[in-house]
């Protein structure tokens, strides 16, 4: 059984993840609880939940780096690379497979190997969140943390209001991924294998 | 002449017009120019020609000597901001002794008691909107009462001779600018601050290191708006209170509850949001603060978009786990 496992995950990319996850579990907290703040129903109290968003978006600035680095200096980059050509068939594929052919027990339409870690529908949406909406939310948010260098207006609307809506929104969709990451995660070999893999760096097949 | 008399009628007319239309500008236009324009009366020039110097030449007139004497700041006068202040179309001996019309000004002008500003506005009911005598009660309970006793009065910090009313046409940027500039004229600057206090000037700048984006702070927020108690019957609060008395949560003003909607923002038009579906809408005009402009319409989608995320999640786990289930049966 031992031999039928991949390893998958090395250990940067394993201390990557981790760390990713945690930051921003914090900064999804510290961030909801400074946008829904009440002084009659504090969840993190606003100066805690300032300095908690700043420190966690900061690590996590460091964390886009090394990824950005890894990814160019190793092959884990090949897994984020998005072919245009067949790309809405295999996307279509995949969700089919989400949404009937899993609950039927067809077998995965394209199983995960050392070549293709990811499906289709997960290297789509793992591009689209780590190549545009989380540099969209680190340069509005590393903008917020110096507010004195954003534009005052912008066609009539605030820059300071432009950006924290742009940060707020993308903060918001990679939040909505998180969630729905966490959750495809349960599909695996068994509902913990997933979470085991990128503690060890071995996949299970399913 | 048939042709002759019917056109002098329309002739009439149009010169009629021409007529009424040249006096009605003449009129908005000389009426302008009287809103306008504020002079300053022979006396009170007489006055500025030293006031308004930073130096000023004085001769005796027995002995002939002349001198260039230093006008200090706190008895210069700025004519332009006279002019512009709510006090501008007075003459100087309107609230002045006429014993400073002789020059160089006689030992008894020293002992002049100045006005106050009840002393004028008190129980006048052109002036009821300020609540003068409110402001009084405020004002003697407040910090600079207690601690510095007759050393401060009105004056200390609304100088008479260029005091403004900032209206809604002043941007709330300037308006905090202007507010803030009567606060920093003693707590930014030693020589003022000792001379009331007769103490070292705290650092105001490190006295407030716990504000994150000071600077931006300072820029859109008055002193006041942390540092005096509101009062709903006044334009702007006057009960100045001690230090540690001062707000220092950042949920007061960064919530939709925000205090700001009661002191800097009271006289601008309230919404609970605005068209954008901002609430507090006014403020994102010149601001943004977290937490209190969030936006109706994205807070509905999010939720919204959350809920079906989560809706998505539970359907599709319990048809997976049922489908489990049923497998494991057989």
């Amino acid at each position: 059984m031992e031999t039928n496992k991949l390893y998958l995950y090395p250990v940067w990319v394993r201390l990557w993840h981790i760390t990713n996850a945690l930051m921003c579990l914090a900064l999804i907290l510290s961030g909801v609880s400074m946008q829904y703040s009440n002084p009659e129903f504090p969840f993190i109290r606003f100066d805690i939940a300032v300095s908690m968003h700043n420190i966690s978006g900061i690590i996590l600035s460091a964390m886009y780096v090394m990824f950005f680095v890894g990814n160019w200096s190793t092959s884990n980059g090949k897994h984020y690379r998005i072919r245009i050509r067949g790309l809405l068939n295999s996307l279509i594929k995949q969700a089919r497979y989400y949404a009937f052919g899993i609950f039927k027990g067809e077998k995965p339409p394209f199983p995960v190997s050392k070549e293709m870690k990811f499906n289709p529908l997960q290297k789509f949406t793992y591009a689209l969140t780590m190549y545009f909406f989380v540099p969209l939310v680190f340069i509005t948010g590393w903008a917020l943390l110096f507010p004195g260098m954003i534009i005052t207006n912008v066609f009539g609307f605030g820059g300071i209001q432009i950006t924290s809506l742009l940060h707020v929104t993308a903060g918001f969709l990679i939040s909505l991924f998180l969630i729905i990451h966490i959750y495809f995660c349960t599909i695996g070999h068994s509902p913990s294998s997933n979470f085991k893999s990128m503690i060890n760096g071995y996949h299970e097949p399913h | 002449m048939a042709q002759k008399a019917s056109k002098t009628p329309v002739i009439r007319t149009l010169t009629t017009i021409a007529v009424v239309l040249l006096g009605l500008t003449f009129f908005m236009v000389s009426n302008a120019a009287g809103k306008k324009e504020k002079h300053l009366d022979d006396e009170t020039r007489q006055c500025l020609r030293c006031h308004a110097e930073a130096r000023y030449f004085l001769k005796d007139t027995v002995s002939g000597d002349s001198v260039i004497m230093k006008m200090y700041a706190e008895l210069r006068i700025d004519p332009v901001n006279y002019l512009k202040g709510t006090h501008g179309a007075f003459k100087c001996t309107d609230c002045h002794s006429s014993d400073y019309a002789t020059v160089p000004h006689p030992a008894s002008v020293k002992f002049e008691t100045d006005y106050t500003c009840l002393d004028c506005h008190g129980g006048d009911e052109a002036y009821a909107a300020f609540h003068f005598e409110t402001i009084d009660e405020e004002y003697a309970r407040s910090v600079h009462a207690d601690s510095l006793k007759e050393n401060f009065n009105c004056w200390s910090c609304h100088n008479p001779h260029s005091y403004r009313l900032n209206d809604a046409k002043v941007s709330i940027t300037d308006k905090v600018a202007y507010d803030n500039e009567m606060c920093f004229n003693c707590h930014g600057n030693q020589v003022n601050f000792e001379i009331l206090s007769g103490k070292k000037l705290p650092n105001l700048i490190s006295n407030h290191d716990w504000l994150p984006n000071q600077a931006l702070h300072f820029k859109k927020v008055r002193c006041i708006d942390c540092h005096a108690a509101q009062n709903d019957s006044l334009m702007v609060a006057h009960l100045i209170k001690p230090s540690k008395e001062a707000v220092r949560k950042c949920v007061e003003c960064h919530s939709t509850n925000s205090i700001l909607m009661s002191s800097l923002y009271k006289h601008s038009v309230k919404e609970k949001r605005n068209e954008l579906g901002f609430y507090n809408g006014v403020i994102t005009n010149e601001a943004y603060i977290i937490g209190a402009n969030r936006n109706y319409y994205l807070n509905v989608a999010s939720i919204g978009m959350f809920l079906l995320t989560l809706l998505g999640i539970i359907i599709h786990s319990t048809i997976r786990i049922a489908k489990a289930r049923k497998n494991g049966d057989k």
